[in-house]
């Protein structure tokens, strides 16, 4: 089902046309309301009244996860606060994470774009939709459910966690529609068979999975898990949420950006120029109905292209690819960012410690476990054991306090971190996905 | 009085033993007595050679993590309760024993074990004052 007709099967000229004059419409108030985009377009020689066709997106400044930092927390917001009725963050580590706000009418149009995803994910209005994505700061969780209620559907807001009671709800209340991380669904298949729960007897039909990156694989490993036909689902809160882009039920390849709201490029992540459709690079996006937090070319990071062909399920909106990596260095370890220079900076910070470090990701029972390799130094070697073993758990505790997040802590000898070309290693990630 | 220790740090990986041993070997330093302590990541190789100082050099140019530390041989007498002696004289003294074990060789009819205390002057003196013979460094590497 296709919630949105007339917009998501718009002829892409008269998708074109709406799509320039909102352009237009967000960087006039983007300029006169947001100091930072004032000083960016004047840094970049630009107004507003420059933008004359699509095209001229081109000549806009980019935005980046940094300048959000540096207008922590409510800097780039375009409205007073009086009108912004939801705040949002992201899970971004560093201290400062990024904060996102919503006006009245953002709330009701990201409603409006969930339904659509929902929907492209096979979700009717009769539908009982469990959703498992976290409820709190970060979007996945009530981005999913207003979308569901907007669609009409029965929703079981049962957020992440307790893994034992979301398979009693799912065999009590029987809902057809499973929306949550790939990684999670999978360790919900395994302890519903140490349960001796069979999905085959639930009533699932669709999964719409994301907020972290998956493969083909997975979904096949999903799809027989389950029994259900499994769609991918991207957002981020810095654009909106989930239901930016989703895939279609049909064809379930690539997912349909939601252009009327979103106008999706990609760059060349080291020229930073725009690339056309069908070569891969950054996905970078620009919000043209947003309120509250409009933002202007934001470098996702996000790896993939676009494919404009047209599509079986009737949908005229561009496919973004799956997601295939990152233009940065970031992890995403058990939902939670970490780029490595936070954990470089812990160590720098932490006594008796060279930064000298690699970082090992593993998923074990589909979930993440990173392991910082450190290298032992002259000075940090004492010849107890028990203090080397405080100064791991020291480390260990540091980053936990730091980035929110639990790892393991290896002291390894000098020298034994790879160095390619004289420059150390500092990710190896060896989950399969 | 003491006696040099070289303590080594090693990862718990198949042959880091057989390459301090081979460094050591192609050096002429030779192994008086070893202890390793370890947990599952990693180990410490505490040894008592012919001569530290040089084997400091050698192993730390081939590119090992190494440690000198200040250790004491205790002559302990060998017959039931002879380390009990020393450790109740220790224990009295409140002087903290941060790990110990023992030499290979003996002195004359006694047996030598190897300390490391956290007061090593405290622990000297108190052992000395009850009639504890405590081996010179250059006497021990020649047991």
């Amino acid at each position: 089902m296709i919630f949105d007709v007339e917009y998501e099967t718009m002829p892409r000229e008269a998708l074109e046309t709406i799509q320039l004059k909102r352009l237009q419409a967000t960087c006039e108030r983007a300029y006169a309301t947001v100091p930072f985009y004032r000083k960016k377009f004047d840094d970049a020689k630009v107004k507003p009244a420059d933008i004359k066709s699509l095209d001229d997106i081109n000549r806009l400044p980019f935005t980046t996860k940094q300048d959000l930092r540096d207008n922590y927390p409510f800097g780039m917001f375009a409205t007073p606060m009086d009108k912004v009725i939801r705040i949002h963050a992201s899970s971004g580590t560093t201290g400062q994470p990024t904060v996102v706000g919503y006006t009245k009418k953002d709330i009701d149009t990201w409603a409006s774009l969930m339904a659509r995803a929902l929907a492209a994910g096979g979700a009717t209005k009769d539908d009982i939709i469990h959703n498992a994505y976290g409820y709190g700061l970060f979007t996945g969780g009530l981005g999913v459910h207003y979308g569901a209620e907007k669609l009409g559907a029965s929703v079981i807001p049962v957020s992440g966690g307790n893994t034992k009671r979301q398979i009693i709800i799912m065999k009590d209340f029987g809902p057809t529609i499973l929306t949550a991380t790939p990684s999670y669904t999978l360790h919900l298949a395994e302890v519903a068979e140490e349960m001796g729960v069979d999905f085959k007897e639930l009533k699932f039909k669709f999964g719409i999975f994301g907020a972290e990156p998956w493969s083909e694989k997975m979904r096949e490993e999903i799809e027989l898990k389950l029994n259900i036909t499994a769609v991918d689902i991207y957002g981020l809160s810095e654009v909106m949420g989930p239901g930016v882009a989703n895939e279609c039920f049909q064809a379930k390849k690539g997912l349909h950006v939601f252009e009327d709201h979103f106008i999706p490029e990609i760059i060349d992540e080291n020229t930073l120029e725009s690339q056309p459709f069908g070569t891969s690079g950054e996905l970078v996006f620009t919000t043209i109905t947003k309120e509250a937090f409009p933002i202007i070319r934001y470098r996702t990071r996000d790896i993939t292209m676009l494919n404009p062909e047209p599509c079986i399920c009737g949908r005229t909106m561009v496919r973004m690819n799956r997601v295939s990596g990152r233009s940065d260095d970031m992890l995403i370890i058990r939902g939670v960012n970490v780029f490595p220079s936070q954990i470089e900076s812990v160590l720098m910070e932490t006594e008796g410690v060279d930064p000298h470090y690699q970082l090992v990701v593993d998923r074990a029972d589909n979930l993440d476990m990173l392991t910082v390799m450190v290298e032992i130094g002259e000075a940090s070697f004492f010849d107890e054991v028990k203090k080397l073993q405080h100064l791991e758990q020291t480390i260990t505790e540091n980053i936990k306090e730091t980035l929110g997040v639990s790892v393991k802590t290896k002291l390894v000898e000098p020298k034994s971190i790879a160095r390619s070309e004289g420059k150390a290693v500092r990710v190896i990630d060896n989950r399969k996905i | 009085m003491l006696v040099k220790q070289i303590s080594i740090f090693l990862e718990n990986k198949s042959g880091r033993i057989a390459e301090v041993t081979s460094v050591l070997a192609e050096a002429g330093i030779n192994i008086r007595t070893l202890s390793l302590a370890d947990t599952t990541d990693f180990g410490v190789l505490r040894l008592i050679l012919s001569d530290a100082d040089e084997a400091e050099k050698t192993l730390k140019n081939a590119g090992l993590t190494v440690r000198k530390t200040d250790v004491v041989a205790v002559e302990v007498e060998d017959k039931p309760g002879g380390l009990n002696n020393i450790l109740d004289i220790l224990g009295k003294s409140e002087v903290n024993i941060e790990y110990m074990y023992t030499y290979v060789h003996q002195a004359g009819d006694n047996a030598v074990m190897i300390f490391k205390f956290t007061d090593i002057e405290k622990a000297i003196s108190r052992l000395g004052q009850q009639g504890i013979n405590i081996i010179d460094g250059s006497t021990v590497y020649d047991l």
